[in-house]
C-alpha cells in the first residue's frame, strides 16, 4: 500500500434486508488504486448480496456506493459497469459457439458502425494477452477451451473494456494449484498497471498470497478488516468462522474388506463433460477414499455410477462379492448405499415437500413407511422427528417446506435420512459445499463416525484441503481417468495438483487443453 | 428509471394467500359489469340474473349440478395430470373415447340388468380414455415428444374419427339421417338421483371420484410419487422414483377420469352419442383445474362455479338481452386474474 492511496471504489455502510434476514448489516469495503482487497467469508456470509448491490441488481436499504469519488445511483444496473467496474463470475458468461475474439468484442462495438475493425481488435487482444500473460488464441472457439482458458477469456473481456476495478468471484474454484499461480501472476501485473482488484474467496491461503487487505464477512456483518501482513491464516479463520467448534480429529484408519468396487468402468461423455474412462476403484470398510480433481473432470459420472443413477457402458459394479446386474437408484439404496448428492437443492430434496416427505424420499416404498401402496404418515412423521432431534435440524417443525431451511439444516436432514438406515457404503459428493463452518465440522464428524463404525466412504470434493484432511486414500480424477491411489500424507498439494492437471497420465494422449 | 421486479416471499401468511384470489374474483365481477354496461344493460341486474339463473331455484341448482358433472371429471383429469407436470390438453379426446365405449357396449350388445352392465361400461370407458392418453404418454417417455402438442392434436384426430363413425357404422338407422348413434338401452342409462328431477347419478360418481383422487394424492405412494415427479423430476429420479412409470400411471388415471365425463354425459343426460356431446368440456376442465389450484376437492367447487356462470349466463341472456358470450369472457377473465393472483401469493412486486 502506498502512502498517498487513491480510493477507487468504496461501499459505505451497506445494509440490505430480505424480510427478517439481514444479508448485509452496515458493511463497508473500499479498495484503492493498485490494491488487491480480498472479501472473505463462508457461503451465505453476504458476499454475493454485496456485489449485487454494487452492480445495481439489488437496491440497498442503506448505504452508498462510490466509484472514483462519484456516488452511483442505487438500483441502476449500468452505473457500475459504465464507471469501469468489471466482474468475472464464478460461472462464466461466454458463448461456446463463438471465438475468443467474438466473445471479447461482443457488445463493445456499435451496431451502426459498418466496419467491425476485426484486425484492430485482434491486435489489441493479442497485446493485452501478452502484457498480462493471458495465453489464449483469439481465433479459438470458446467451446474447445479448458476451464482455465475460459477464465482468461473472461479476464481479457474485462480488460478489453478498460475496466479500472476488477472483481473476481471465487476464481480459483475451477483451477488447479498451478493454474492458480498463473492467475495470481496475471493479477500482480494488473495491479502494476494501476487496476484495483476485489478478490472474493473463502480459501485462506490464497487470500494471504494475493491480497493486500482482507475484509471478512460473517453472517452479513463485518467481522473485521486487516492488512494481510499484520495477520495470519489462523487469525483470519477465527474471524471468518467465529468460535464455532474446531475440525474433528482424524484417527488412523483400520480398513477391512472391500464393500464396493468398480472394475474398468466406462461411461459416455455428456457434452463437454468427460465420462469415466476404464476406471477401477475399491471402497473398503472403515476407510475414507477421497476423490480430488478440478470441477467437471468426471466426478459427476463417478457419483452417478456409485449412486445407481448411471449404468456403465462397459465394466462392472461389484457389491461385496456379487457383480451387479440391474443398477438403479432404488437398488443402490436397498443395497445399503447412503447417497449425499452434490446439489442438495436440485437433486437432494424437493423444495416444496415438507421435512417428513423429504425424509422418506428414498425409502417410501419400504415396509417402515408404507404398506400395500398406502403411506403410513404417522411412522413417517416419527422418522422425520427423530432425524430433526438426533441431527439437530433447526426448523419450525417437520411440516415445514424444506426450502425454508438453511443449507446446513437441509444437509443435516439428508445426512439423517441416509445415515439412519445404517449404511455400509457412503457416497458423499461435495458434502459441505456452501455450508458454514459449524455445519462443515458437523458433517465431517458424522462421516468420521460412520468410518469408525465400519462404513466404506467415497468423498468427492473439489476442495483439495477437505480431501487431504479427511481421506485415508486419495485418488485424483482428471478428464475421466483415475490416478493410482495415494496414502494419507504421501503427496503434497502441489504433486496432487500436477495429477489434477492431467500430467500424471503421460502415457495417455492428453485432452485438448 | 422505473422498473419492477418480483421477489419471492419465503413464507406467505394466510392473508397473503387469500387476499389476491379474493380480489381476482371481485375484479372479474367488475369487468363483467363493465361489459354488461357496454351491452346496454344494468350490471347489477345482469349479475343478479346470472346468480338467480344459476342458483335461484331447485331447477336452476339441479341444472348447474348437471352442467358441473362433466367439468368435475375433466377438471380432475387435468388436475391429476398437471400435478405431475404432465400437460394433458387432450381431455376432450379422452371424453369422446369414454362416450364411444359407452354407446358401443350400451346399445344392446350386452343385454344385462343395470347393476351388471353399468360397472362394465364404467370400467371399459375408463380403459378407453386411459388407452387414448397412453399413446402420448409413451411417446413422451420413450422419445421425448412434447405431450402438449400430441394431446392437443389428438383432440382433432379423435373428433374426426368419431365423426367418421357417426356417419358410418355407428349411425342410428332410426335417426332420420342425423349423425348420431343409436340410443342406449334403458338398463345402460344412469338413473336419476331423485325421481322426477333431472339430476343423474353421474354427479354422485363425480363427487366420489373427487374424494378418491384426494385420498390417492394425499395417502398413497402413487400420489406421493406423482407430486414428487411434478415438483422436482431430477430429485425424484435421484431418490429412486421410477419417473417414467409414474408419468404413465398418471396418464392412465387422467385419461380414465376424462373418459368418465363422456360416459356420464351419454348415460346420464343425452342417451346417445353426437358430435356436439361436449361443448369443450375438455378444455374448460383446464380452467376448472387451474381455478382449483389442482386440488381435487377444489375441483368440485371450481366446477360448480364455472357451471353456475354458464347456466346463469344462459338464463340471463334470455331475460336481459345480453349475449351469453359474457360467460366465456367472465371465465377467461377469472382464469387470467386467478393465475396472476396465485403468483402474487408467492411473490411480491418490488419497485426499483
Amino acid at each position: 500500500m502506498t502512502k498517498d492511496a487513491v480510493e477507487a471504489l468504496s461501499l459505505n455502510d451497506i445494509t440490505k434486508r430480505f424480510g427478517e434476514l439481514t444479508a448485509n448489516d452496515a458493511v463497508s469495503l473500499s479498495v484503492n488504486v493498485g490494491e488487491v482487497v480480498a472479501l472473505l467469508g463462508e457461503n451465505g456470509a453476504g458476499k454475493t448480496t454485496l456485489m449485487n448491490i454494487l452492480f445495481g441488481l439489488y437496491t440497498a436499504d442503506g448505504g452508498t456506493v462510490r466509484v472514483f469519488g462519484e456516488t452511483l445511483p442505487p438500483g441502476n444496473s449500468r452505473a457500475a459497469l459504465d464507471a469501469g467496474v468489471g466482474m468475472v463470475h464464478q460461472h462464466f458468461t461466454l458463448a461456446d459457439n463463438l471465438t475468443v475474439q467474438e466473445n471479447i468484442t461482443l457488445g463493445v462495438h456499435s451496431l451502426l458502425k459498418l466496419s467491425l475493425g476485426r484486425a484492430a481488435a485482434k491486435a489489441r487482444i493479442t497485446a493485452l494477452s501478452k502484457k498480462f500473460r493471458l495465453a489464449v488464441s483469439p481465433d479459438a472457439r470458446v467451446g474447445t477451451l479448458s476451464v482455465g482458458e475460459r477464465q482468461r477469456v473472461e479476464i481479457l473481456k474485462a480488460l478489453y473494456r478498460d475496466v479500472r476495478i476488477l472483481i473476481l468471484d471465487e476464481p480459483t474454484a475451477v483451477l488447479t494449484p498451478q493454474e492458480t499461480d498463473d492467475l495470481f501472476a496475471t493479477l500482480r501485473l494488473a495491479i502494476k498497471e494501476g487496476l484495483s482488484i476485489i478478490f472474493i474467496s473463502h480459501k485462506l491461503h490464497e487470500v494471504m498470497a494475493i491480497a493486500d487487505r482482507v475484509v471478512v464477512l460473517r453472517h452479513g456483518k463485518m467481522a473485521g478488516g486487516v492488512n494481510t501482513k499484520d495477520t495470519d491464516k489462523n487469525a483470519l479463520a477465527t474471524m471468518m468462522m467465529g468460535t464455532e467448534g474446531s475440525p474433528p480429529v482424524v484417527s488412523p484408519a483400520k480398513p477391512g474388506a472391500p464393500l464396493l468396487a468398480l472394475r474398468n468402468v466406462t461411461t459416455p461423455d455428456i457434452g463437454s463433460t468427460p465420462g469415466l474412462k476404464s476406471v477401477s476403484l475399491e471402497l473398503k470398510a472403515g476407510q475414507i477414499v477421497g476423490l480430488a480433481g478440478v470441477s467437471g473432470n468426471g466426478q459427476a459420472a463417478m457419483a452417478n455410477v456409485v449412486g445407481g443413477v448411471l449404468n456403465p457402458t462397459d465394466g462392472q459394479v461389484v457389491l461385496g462379492a456379487k457383480t451387479v446386474q440391474k443398477w438403479t437408484p432404488r437398488i443402490a439404496v436397498q443395497s445399503g448405499i447412503a447417497r449425499i448428492p452434490e446439489d442438495r437443492h436440485k437433486t437432494g430434496t424437493i423444495a416444496d415437500f415438507d421435512l417428513v416427505e423429504n425424509a422418506i424420499l428414498e425409502r417410501y416404498t419400504s415396509a417402515a413407511f408404507s404398506k400395500g401402496g398406502w403411506l403410513n404418515w404417522r411412522k413417517s412423521r416419527a422418522f422425520a422427528d427423530e432425524i430433526i432431534d438426533k441431527y439437530d435440524v433447526r426448523c419450525p417443525g417437520s411440516d415445514t417446506p424444506i426450502r425454508l431451511l438453511s443449507g446446513g439444516n437441509m444437509q443435516k436432514l439428508i445426512l439423517g435420512r441416509v445415515l439412519e438406515a445404517d449404511p455400509q457404503i457412503i457416497l458423499a459428493n461435495q458434502p459441505v459445499r456452501g455450508l458454514d463452518i459449524g455445519a462443515v465440522n458437523y458433517v465431517h464428524s458424522q462421516l468420521l463416525a460412520a468410518r469408525e463404525r465400519g462404513a466404506a466412504i467415497l468423498l468427492i470434493s473439489e476442495d483439495l484441503d477437505e480431501v487431504m484432511a479427511l481421506s485415508d486414500v486419495i485418488h485424483v480424477i482428471a478428464d475421466g481417468r483415475l490416478s493410482p491411489e495415494f496414502k494419507r500424507g504421501e503427496m503434497t498439494p502441489a504433486q496432487l495438483g500436477l495429477w489434477m492437471a492431467g500430467q500424471g497420465f503421460e502415457t495417455d494422449v492428453l485432452h485438448a487443453s | 428509471m422505473c422498473s419492477m421486479r418480483l421477489e419471492p416471499i419465503k413464507n406467505p401468511t394466510l392473508s397473503r394467500k387469500l387476499t389476491p384470489p379474493t380480489i381476482a374474483l371481485f375484479a372479474t365481477i367488475v369487468i363483467a359489469s363493465l361489459l354488461a354496461m357496454v351491452a346496454g344493460a344494468n350490471p347489477f341486474t345482469v349479475i343478479g340474473l346470472i346468480l338467480k339463473g344459476a342458483f335461484g331455484s331447485t331447477f336452476a341448482i339441479l341444472e348447474t349440478l348437471n352442467r358441473a358433472t362433466p367439468l368435475i371429471f375433466t377438471g380432475l383429469a387435468v388436475a391429476v395430470a398437471f400435478r405431475a407436470k404432465f400437460w394433458n390438453i387432450g381431455a376432450e379426446a379422452q371424453l369422446y373415447a369414454g362416450a364411444l365405449m359407452t354407446v358401443l357396449l350400451g346399445t344392446g350388445v350386452l343385454p344385462w340388468p343395470s347393476l351388471a352392465i353399468l360397472p362394465v361400461i364404467i370400467i371399459a370407458a375408463i380403459l378407453a380414455g386411459a388407452v387414448v392418453l397412453l399413446v402420448p404418454a409413451l411417446m413422451k417417455t420413450r422419445f421425448g415428444v412434447d405431450e402438449v402438442v400430441t394431446t392437443l392434436l389428438f383432440n382433432f384426430i379423435f373428433l374426426l374419427f368419431i365423426s367418421m363413425l357417426l356417419e358410418g357404422v355407428l349411425k342410428d338407422p332410426m335417426g332420420m339421417g342425423w349423425p348420431k348413434s343409436a340410443r342406449l338401452i334403458p338398463e345402460a342409462r344412469l338413473p336419476r338421483i331423485v325421481d322426477g328431477l333431472r339430476l343423474h347419478w353421474g354427479f354422485g360418481l363425480a363427487i366420489f371420484s373427487a374424494i378418491c383422487i384426494w385420498v390417492i394424492q394425499t395417502r398413497s405412494t402413487l400420489g406421493y410419487e406423482m407430486r414428487a415427479v411434478g415438483l422436482n423430476k431430477e430429485a425424484a429420479a435421484f431418490a429412486g422414483i421410477p419417473v417414467n412409470m409414474v408419468i404413465v400411471k398418471t396418464a392412465l388415471l387422467s385419461g380414465g377420469l376424462a373418459a368418465l365425463a363422456g360416459f356420464s354425459e351419454v348415460a346420464g343426460l343425452k342417451g346417445s352419442l353426437t358430435l356436439d356431446l361436449s361443448p369443450g368440456f375438455g378444455y374448460t376442465g383446464i380452467i376448472v383445474a387451474m381455478l382449483a389450484l389442482l386440488n381435487p376437492l377444489g375441483v368440485v367447487v371450481a366446477a360448480l362455479f364455472v357451471a353456475g356462470i354458464f347456466v346463469g349466463a344462459d338464463s340471463m341472456s334470455r331475460a336481459a338481452d345480453v349475449p351469453t358470450y359474457l360467460a366465456d369472457i367472465m371465465l377467461a377473465t377469472a382464469l387470467l386474474l386467478m393465475v396472476l393472483a396465485i403468483m402474487l401469493t408467492r411473490f411480491r412486486v418490488v419497485r426499483n
